[in-house]
């Protein structure tokens, strides 16, 4: 019963972040900021997703392989950004 | 529970919806690219929510896979726009 | 209606969504990043229709390859407009005639009452897998999984013919220039050895539930081109007596089993005792040569002199 509130509150935490890593998305003006929007907010969404689910998790590996999600999902966005945000500078003003 | 997280994985196909007309409209090559990428997250969410539901072996083990592979179409991007494909993609030096 | 209903509808929308943006798209780039959102949402289709091995195998495919595959040919196709080729209503033709006769023969196949499910249930206790897909594929029709990796084998013979004279024997691909301390380079270095990890791992745990030689080999293709592209391996040269050997080992291995399996009775034919241990060694050495030859097939063929 506890755990389910738990897993509720949390995975309504992250749905908010989606909506709002979306929404910015959509509405932010240039590529820069747009790729703040998806790149951290979208990750903090998943990371709440993962914790209200681990809260449900049956095994020790369950929770493992969910803390592992998270932390490569991470890691690709921080790739993912740095890299899409060296290619939309404007070719004079490249490090 | 069931009807809870089918909610939360409705919601979040909702917003890759919304992601997808990004991918279709661009402007940028980035836009597009940046849009498949935050709908690999959105999978990835879908997928872990649905762990739950399926409690079916590999289920867990696919969000897996997908969130290891998440950086690959941006990588394959950024490497396919440089010079002849093999540059480097943080500015020829 | 439930919830699970609307889940299923909503995504069957987005499916044919991004079926219709990618053929009709007018700008090529932005058709082959809807392809890469295609495969999610396939991906998520099949764990919905409970197929989660095909689904691991469209995940590790579709995210790991066809997008770096499709990014670099349409970046080798721009014409710098960005437009897509010209119309050309005889393949539009070929095409829909094609998948209107695949359908014509799906729709007209005769139904069965149960499949071959009671059949393939009944003989998995002497099948040496746990997992009924694993056991169709490399024993119940071991011929066909067979014939695969050879198709595989002789698709990379077929890319490495087309390299000029200069050049054959040489490594494929270009010289992949990234910085060593780069964010491309260091996620060369992360990634690798968590993927090969993830790639036995799906390799093992395919003998009891989903996964298997096809999707953990994708997985390990996947991470080695990630590291070729981030300039932190070179491919092997096609010359190289070791990569011909990791390549052949794979199809070799199982057409040994199969010949061993003449002590049984037939070719192929496993025995009960020896089931388990035999697939999952043709498993771990077939994903090895799967890996290596998908990986090669992305790269494409040799480019630089010997």
């Amino acid at each position: 019963m506890i755990a389910d509130v738990i897993t509720v509150t949390l995975i309504s935490i992250g749905l908010f972040f989606f909506i709002a890593g979306t929404a910015g998305f959509i509405r932010f003006p240039d590529v820069h900021s747009r790729l703040h929007a998806l790149t951290k907010a979208d990750n903090l969404g998943l990371g709440f997703v993962v914790l209200g689910v681990v809260a449900q998790a049956d095994s020790g590996w369950s929770v493992l392989k969910l803390l592992l999600v998270w932390l490569l999902a991470l890691t690709a966005a921080a790739t993912t950004a740095q890299l899409i945000a060296r290619f939309a500078l404007p070719p004079g003003e490249r490090p | 529970m069931t009807g809870f997280l089918y909610a939360a994985a409705l919601v979040i196909l909702a917003t890759i919806c919304v992601s997808m007309w990004r991918v279709l409209r661009g402007p940028t090559r980035a836009d597009r690219i940046m849009g498949a990428q935050l709908i690999g997250t959105g999978g990835v969410a879908v997928l872990v929510l649905l762990s739950l539901v399926h409690r079916q072996a590999g289920v867990l083990d696919l969000a897996l896979l997908l969130a290891l592979l998440a950086a690959f179409a941006a990588v394959g991007f950024v490497k396919s726009q440089s010079a002849d494909g093999a540059g480097d993609p943080e500015g020829e030096s | 209606m439930t919830l699970g209903d609307a889940f299923d509808i909503l995504l069957c929308l987005l499916i044919l969504t991004a079926a219709a943006g990618v053929i009709g798209g007018r700008d090529l780039f932005g058709s082959v990043a809807l392809f890469i959102v295609y495969g999610l949402l396939l991906t998520i289709a099949w764990v919905r229709l409970g197929a989660v091995d095909v689904a691991l195998a469209e995940g590790a495919i579709g995210a790991g390859l066809t997008g770096v595959l499709l990014l670099g040919a349409a970046a080798k196709m721009d014409d710098g407009a960005g437009q897509r080729p010209s119309f050309r209503p005889g393949a539009l033709l070929l095409c829909a005639g094609v998948a209107g006769g695949l359908g014509w023969a799906v729709v007209s196949l005769a139904q069965p009452a149960a499949g071959l499910i009671p059949l393939v249930r009944e003989n998995l206790p002497v099948a040496g897998a746990d997992n009924p897909v694993t056991a169709v594929l490399l024993n119940f029709r071991g011929w066909d999984t067979l014939m695969e990796a050879a198709v595989l084998l002789i698709a990379l013979v077929g890319v490495w013919a087309l390299s000029p004279e200069d050049s054959w024997g040489g490594r494929s691909g270009l010289t992949q220039r990234v910085r060593v301390d780069g964010v491309l380079g260091t996620f060369g270095r992360f990634l690798p050895p968590i993927g090969f990890v993830v790639g036995v791992y799906l390799v093992w745990v395919g003998t009891s539930a989903p996964g298997g030689a096809f999707q953990g080999g994708t997985v390990v293709a996947a991470v080695w081109l990630l590291a070729i592209m981030a300039g932190v391996v070179e491919p092997p040269p096609v010359a190289s007596i070791r990569l011909r050997l990791l390549l052949m080992a794979g199809p070799a291995v199982f057409l040994a089993t199969g010949i061993w399996g003449f002590a049984a009775g037939a070719f192929m034919a496993f025995d009960p005792a020896y089931a388990k241990p035999l697939i999952l060694a043709v498993e771990l050495v077939l994903a090895l040569s799967i890996a290596a030859t998908l990986a090669l097939l992305v790269i494409g063929r040799p480019r630089r002199p010997q």
